[in-house]
């Protein structure tokens, strides 16, 4: 059994930890001077990934964003994590605004098809526009088969069994290579990049590409009209007894 | 137009410009100094030093800072109460600290070593000062004397048996004050006689940061007394040597998780060559090592002042008295951007001292402003920080009160703040003569 080529989608998202503000002209949030990092749930993908080739079952780990130049960041941080080189689509200020999963999808594909990718590892969904649309569409336009909300990963003879996390509790499925995986959230604990790594991250390839390169075509088929603040909550009330709360509950009509 | 003008100003800085000491020369264009990932000094076709706003990080710089602040928030601000009160190190912690990278920034990865900058060095001494000041001395020890003597004057031999394990599972401490001499380092007595192809050690060491966990010690020891300082040598010195013993570690008001002691030397024994670097030289090792450690201290005290300040600001936009947050009160206001502006200026002052050192260029006078500035504000900014907290500020439930007394070594470890006012004095002497 040949070891597989692991393709894995990082991208650029303002750091969780950061409060988002909405622009004054409402057609979007405020990006500048804002802290970003890498999309924690493909965090947890770069790190099973990483983990598959430590048990010798990836031969590579390809590490692919598209956006600004500043994706790059994020694609030195999944060297300096363990990816072993990188592929940044470059995708300038306007149209990386409107980049939708569609359009990553199809990169995806092209890219993993060009590389001879057994799985493409990607987070269930980005912290930004929650949209967990990428995994889904990646699979579909390369027809291959998807494990999505993946909580673990278990070979099985060149096929891969999968523990997904679904509403009602764990669903164990089984999936043929080539496949689509994407992550969530109790998958694993990613690890840090060490200083060590950091430099040698430095010394990985990086390959700069154009949607073009790929024969994708990037236009925006939609159009923000409006971005809101998300109503702000009303503050709690402190009671003295049960009864009291009894009594607001029912005033409120949920009892 | 951009390229026209900027061709003109290349010739304008290439006529102006007296290159900078000890790294190129103007007249044989013979610059060797290249282009850094990071514009810290920008050369292009002969020589332009473009200047770039001090704190603006490279993308490595960005990613170093943001991987050691995550790992001190997750690996060592939950102990950092307990190894307070109980003055130790949580051995996980050590463990984080070496499994990153952060016990040999500097050090080539050939000996198992990060092989990262000095600046880079300075930035992880910041950020770890910022969740706990006493770790952050631990490994600012570790980078900025002991494995910069290792490297620096190690021979090959010395290198190959030290600096691997002090990247990955061995602290080392270094020895230089005594009872009676502190600040009048080269008055040591420690005494090194020779016997043979031996040396003999005997004195006491005082103020040891790390010497209970250190398991090799840089001893600085006169070897030649009737020479004065200049018998003043650096001997490598391991722990399990007969006649190595460390005294009880002392009960001190902060940084208490770093352990500091007295280490005795008794007859203890130690090959020629064990010396480090050249015989009486040990004094110019310890006052080189000092200043740039300094710059480390500054990263610290400096982490020490940001980290309080953060732990504060976001209660006083919180607490209200008088139906409005103390935030909005002017009397506050006022007082938070002084203290504000203080840390931006001690900020500045460190970095500029470590990127000067970095760019090889002179940094001893910096280097000592930075340190005992840094360690003002720090002073400052933990003292009001208490203050704007109120009562919350003066209990240990709170982390304000720990950066108040963890603060207070910064104007007195690695040179008081009497020597650093020496120094900068001597450095003014010397440009005026």
């Amino acid at each position: 059994m040949s070891a597989y080529r692991v393709l894995v989608g990082c991208k650029r998202v303002i750091d969780y930890a950061v409060k988002i503000r909405v622009k004054p002209d409402k057609l979007g949030v405020v990006t500048d001077g804002v802290k970003h990092s890498m999309n924690p749930f493909d965090e947890i993908a770069i790190e099973e990934a990483i983990r598959l080739k430590e048990k010798k079952l990836a031969s590579e780990v390809v590490a692919f964003s598209c956006g600004p130049t500043a994706s790059q960041e994020t694609l030195r941080t999944a060297m300096a994590m363990g990816a072993d080189r990188a592929i940044h689509v470059e995708i300038d200020g306007k149209e990386a605004e409107t980049l939708q999963p569609i359009h990553v999808a199809k990169l995806l594909s092209k890219v993993a098809q060009e590389e001879k990718i057994d799985i493409i590892m990607l987070g269930k969904q980005a912290i930004d526009d929650d949209c967990n649309q990428t995994a889904q569409m990646t699979a579909s336009l390369l027809n291959w088969p998807q494990a999505t909300f993946a909580s673990k990963i278990e070979n099985d003879n060149g096929s891969f069994k999968v523990t997904r996390e679904i509403d009602g509790g764990l669903e164990t499925i089984k999936v043929k290579l080539p496949a689509v995986i994407s992550a969530d959230l109790r998958l694993n604990e990613p690890r840090y990049a060490t200083l060590p790594n950091i430099m040698k991250a430095k010394k990985k390839p990086l390959a700069k590409k154009k949607p073009s390169d790929y024969g994708v075509e990037v236009k925006a088929h939609q159009q923000v009209l409006k971005v809101e603040d998300p109503p702000v909550r009303q503050a709690g009330q402190k009671l003295e007894t049960v009864e009291d709360l009894v009594v607001k509950l029912k005033d409120g009509g949920f009892v | 137009m951009a390229a026209s003008r900027s061709c003109h100003i290349f010739k304008f800085i290439r006529q102006n410009t007296k290159c900078l000491h000890g790294i190129n020369s103007v007249n044989n264009q013979t610059c060797r100094y290249t282009t850094t990932a990071d514009n810290l000094v920008y050369r292009d076709e002969g020589i332009l030093y473009r200047s770039a706003p001090l704190d603006l990080l490279s993308d490595e710089e960005k990613m170093m800072r943001e991987t050691v602040s995550r790992m001190a928030n997750e690996k060592i601000k939950p102990f950092v109460r307990e190894m307070d009160t109980n003055s130790d190190v949580n051995p996980s912690v050590m463990e984080a600290l070496f499994q990153n990278g952060l016990m040999g920034v500097e050090v080539e990865s050939e000996y198992g070593g990060s092989e990262s900058t000095f600046f880079n060095m300075t930035l992880v001494v910041e950020e770890l000062a910022k969740v706990d000041p006493a770790i952050s001395v631990i490994c600012d020890v570790q980078n900025t004397l002991i494995t910069s003597l290792f490297r620096q004057y190690g021979t090959k031999e010395q290198k190959a048996k030290y600096l691997p394990r002090l990247c990955t599972d061995m602290v080392g401490s270094f020895c230089l004050s005594e009872s009676e001499s502190g600040s009048d380092a080269f008055a040591l007595k420690t005494a090194a006689v020779k016997q043979g192809d031996h040396y003999i050690i005997n004195g006491s060491k005082c103020w040891i940061t790390n010497a209970t966990m250190a398991k090799v010690f840089l001893v600085m020891a006169n070897a030649k007394p009737t020479d004065g300082y200049k018998g003043i040598t650096c001997f490598i010195v391991d722990r399990d040597t007969e006649g190595v013993s460390i005294g009880r570690k002392e009960d001190k008001l902060g940084i208490r998780a770093s352990q500091t002691a007295t280490v005795t030397f008794e007859n203890v024994k130690v090959p020629e060559s064990n010396i480090l670097g050249q015989f009486g030289h040990g004094y110019k090792y310890a006052i080189e090592m000092l200043n740039e450690g300094r710059i480390g201290i500054g990263a610290q005290m400096l982490g020490l002042a940001e980290g309080c300040f953060e732990n504060t600001i976001p209660y006083c936009k919180e607490r209200k008295q008088f139906g409005k947050r103390i935030f909005d009160f002017q009397g506050m206001q006022h007082q938070i951007s002084n203290v504000a502006m203080q840390i931006e200026a001690a900020k500045l002052l460190v970095y500029n001292a470590a990127r000067r050192k970095e760019a090889g260029l002179p940094f001893v006078k910096e280097a000592a402003m930075s340190k005992l500035y840094a360690s003002e504000v720090a002073t400052l900014t933990t003292s009001k920080c208490i203050e704007w907290m109120g009562g919350v500020g003066f209990i240990k439930d709170y982390p304000i009160e720990k950066y108040y007394r963890d603060c207070k070594i910064g104007t007195i470890y690695e040179g008081t703040s009497n020597i650093q006012l020496n120094t900068i004095a001597k450095c003014i002497d010397q440009e005026y003569s």
